[in-house]
């Protein structure tokens, strides 16, 4: 499965569009990462702990994606776009959506 | 006055610590950016092609941050909030955030051998509740990787 967020594959022909395919994962912290946040935003810096949740929840999400395309038989998606929203507080919903193609060289 | 005593002394943290913590990232980042000059980010969406363009395989490249403010820019921006104008403290929070998000996502396309990435996009978000001042952005691109040259097909 080729995932790009190109409109198209330089050397590759695209023979039918599926439609869109998309992912999402709404993740949350524990209590204490959230303390730790309140006490960075006296400091200044990096939040590590938000930035390695967004991450994992990216490839969580980036994965359903590619399930759902490879259930209705896509070779690629393409065109994928990345978005973001906070849901509460402590809460990030994650989405990412893109174009499933099927290719004229499956592979 | 306790409060006040709690409230100057957090200000001075923030602006001692905040400090501390932006120079040395910039530092860090600069350094970063000039290993990685050689590995061009772009934001256009076609790929070069024609004579001489050896083949490319691609891969999705891409990297986040998550950074907060501190004690001191957050009282800042609250302050220029009321008479309006440029709110520097939170511009120099936004540049460091982008151009560590991209060097994030450079050096995940360096460790792939990519020769250069494609299709750059920036995606910023604030997280946690409005005012206290944490955004996390994600560069993402299309890194192109040189394949082998391959016979020429028919």
């Amino acid at each position: 499965m080729i995932i790009s967020n190109l409109e198209f594959l330089p050397d590759q022909k695209v023979t039918r569009h599926i439609g869109l395919v998309q992912g999402s994962s709404v993740r949350s912290k524990h209590v204490g990462r959230d303390v730790m946040a309140g006490l960075k935003n006296i400091f200044g810096g990096e939040l590590v702990g938000y930035t390695e949740l967004l991450q994992d929840s990216r490839v969580e999400a980036t994965e359903r994606m590619i399930e759902q395309a490879r259930s209705i038989g896509a070779d690629a998606v393409l065109n994928v776009r990345f978005s973001t929203s906070s849901i509460t507080a402590g809460a990030a919903e994650i989405f990412v959506y893109g174009t499933a193609v099927e290719l004229a060289d499956h592979g | 006055m306790g409060s006040f005593i709690v409230f100057v002394v957090l200000l001075l943290t923030g602006m001692i610590f905040g400090k501390i913590a932006e120079t040395r990232h910039l530092k860090s980042i600069i350094k970063r950016e000039q290993q990685l000059n050689r590995l061009p980010a772009v934001a256009s969406r076609y790929p070069p092609s024609g004579e001489g363009v050896p083949n490319y395989q691609q891969l999705l490249v891409t990297g986040n941050v998550v950074i907060a403010s501190d004690y001191f820019k957050t009282f800042l921006s609250g302050l220029i909030n009321i008479f309006g104008g440029r709110v520097t403290p939170f511009e120099s929070l936004l540049d460091r955030g982008r151009r560590e998000a991209l060097l994030r996502m450079k050096e995940s396309a360096d460790a792939v051998n990519a020769d250069l990435v494609f299709n750059v996009k920036y995606h910023t978000a604030t997280i946690q509740q409005t005012g206290k001042g944490a955004i996390e952005v994600l560069a993402y691109g299309t890194a192109l990787i040189p394949k082998p040259m391959l016979t020429a097909k028919a």
